[in-house]
């Protein structure tokens, strides 16, 4: 691990200042990814700025539009076990209580989940080329062991996944990021937050180099009844996905009155596709209708060799997913999906 | 650059230095003399480094030294009272829930916070509580089977 200077501000401004003094250093909270990433030399800041104290980040609070606003450093257990989320946003708790451990979750915060990296292993690997860790040096994963690798998205540059569960979650109910920088504050869309590749994957997010993210944002609740989190790892419990579906419809009357799906483990970004919801409403929930959601959503997948396989493969837990979601959730199928 | 840092470690006051990067893990066994977390994978895959800040469960291998300034540690090491085992730490034992025991203080701490947070816990718990730890000798099953137990036994602990 590289030497580096360890600061504490203890508001936002002071830590947006920190961080213009130092523009290579890194805002440190939970430290789960980064500290890891500090370890196998593929992060090496001259500056932390830990930010785990800065008040007024760690709450869960009701927003006047009926949403719930999120604290950057409320912790993902913290997400998961919030009596209000599990009422009124139960796919984001399904989602969170899906990923990593215990003691991942009670560190790893709701900022930190959004921004953390790939787990792509010739990016851990300093010893292999990737542009995502050196601009321009090459792409060893391109050719290489692919299984884990995106099918959507993907360019010549980078072919590498977003790992998270919480943010496929955070996708399909449209959250929105809220950020601080010296210029401000501003508010992204989660469908903007995370960039596809193409020729700068060293640039994961539309987060500036100078800002900071202090909430996140969840609309009034829309789907609290009809939705399903699914994953399928290679094992039950503490792995990341190699296809997850975030699903959530509202039902009248038998027909789809309006529908919301992400993919997780197949693209740098969770994927949606806003036509592939569009074929869902008004029509009954039924499999020929999931086919066609399917159809649109997986449009333009494309595998690496080793990954291939992955393509049939969301689309059978898409179905499910929605199929489950159609139910009334996991909880009516008995607990969360393990598949 | 060393930083000063102190924390509650087992009850007591623990005051060092820490250098930079230095993870809580390192400060506990190297510093502070609590061997009783483990080192493992280094990279929060095995949960053998496992230990309670302010009563959670954190993995100490990832968790910068400077960053429990003030916080509350408890390791395996303080589960005792006095000369009394924790119940755990008895049921452990009688369930044979140890082989090598590299990974038992781990799991000791992460199977504390689960009883801590939840008394009675249903067998489906436990085994998503100790997800995080890895054991390459029992096969959980000692391990999932003490933790139910001690969940039934008297002590003068709260969980």
């Amino acid at each position: 691990m590289n030497r580096f200077t360890y600061v504490r501000p203890v508001t936002v401004a002071d830590a947006v200042a920190a961080k213009a003094g130092a523009p290579a250093g890194r805002f440190i909270a939970g430290g789960t990814n980064l500290v890891d990433l500090m370890k196998s030399d593929v992060e090496r800041p001259p500056r932390l700025i830990d930010i785990g104290r800065v008040p007024g980040m760690d709450a869960v609070t009701a927003l006047p539009d009926g949403g719930l606003r999120i604290g950057a450093l409320v912790t993902n257990a913290r997400v998961a076990y919030d009596r209000q989320i599990a009422a009124a946003y139960p796919l984001l708790a399904e989602a969170i209580l899906a990923g990593a451990s215990a003691q991942l979750r009670n560190a790893a915060t709701t900022g930190g989940n959004l921004l953390q990296r790939t787990r792509c292993h010739y990016f851990y690997d300093p010893s292999m080329p990737c542009n995502k860790r050196t601009r321009g040096a090459g792409c060893a994963a391109i050719g290489g062991v692919t299984r884990m690798h995106a099918i959507l998205g993907a360019s010549e540059h980078c072919i590498a996944t977003h790992p998270s569960d919480m943010c496929v979650a955070l996708a399909a109910l449209e959250a929105v990021v809220q950020v601080s920088g010296p210029h401000g504050a501003r508010a992204i869309p989660m469908a903007e937050f995370h960039r596809l590749p193409g020729d700068r994957p060293d640039l994961d997010t539309t987060l500036g180099a100078d800002e900071m993210v202090t909430s996140v944002d969840l609309p009034a609740a829309r789907f609290t009844t009809h939705t399903a989190y699914m994953k399928l790892r290679d094992r039950a419990s503490y792995a990341f996905a190699i296809v997850s579906v975030a699903a959530a419809l509202r039902l009248r009357d038998g027909r789809i009155e309006e529908a919301r799906l992400a993919l997780g483990g197949v693209a740098q970004k969770p994927w949606r596709r806003p036509e592939a919801e569009e074929a869902l409403r008004g029509r009954a929930p039924d499999e020929a209708t999931f086919d066609r959601a399917a159809d649109i959503l997986l449009d333009g997948a494309r595998g690496q060799g080793d990954n291939d396989f992955k393509i049939g493969l969301a689309r059978a837990v898409l179905l499910r997913a929605l199929a489950q979601a159609a139910a009334g959730g996991s909880d009516a199928q008995g607990g969360h999906a393990r598949a | 650059m060393r930083t000063p840092v102190q924390f509650r470690h087992n009850g007591t006051e623990a005051a060092v230095f820490a250098d930079g990067g230095e993870s809580l893990l390192t400060v506990l066994r190297e510093r502070v003399g609590d061997t009783a977390p483990k080192y493992g994978c280094g990279q929060g895959t095995c949960g053998a480094c496992t230990v309670l800040i302010d009563g959670a469960p954190h993995l100490a291998c990832l968790t910068l030294a400077e960053t429990v300034q003030g916080r509350e540690v408890t390791t395996a090491g303080g589960l005792k009272d006095g000369a009394a085992l924790h119940p755990l730490q008895t049921a452990f034992m009688s369930h044979f829930a140890a082989q090598c025991g590299y990974c038992t203080p781990g799991m000791l701490m992460a199977a504390k916070a689960l009883l801590d947070r939840s008394p009675r816990p249903t067998r489906e718990e436990v085994v998503e509580a100790i997800a995080g730890n890895v054991c390459r000798c029992t096969g959980y099953e000692p391990i999932i089977n003490a933790i139910l137990a001690a969940a039934q036994m008297p002590g003068p602990h709260r969980y």
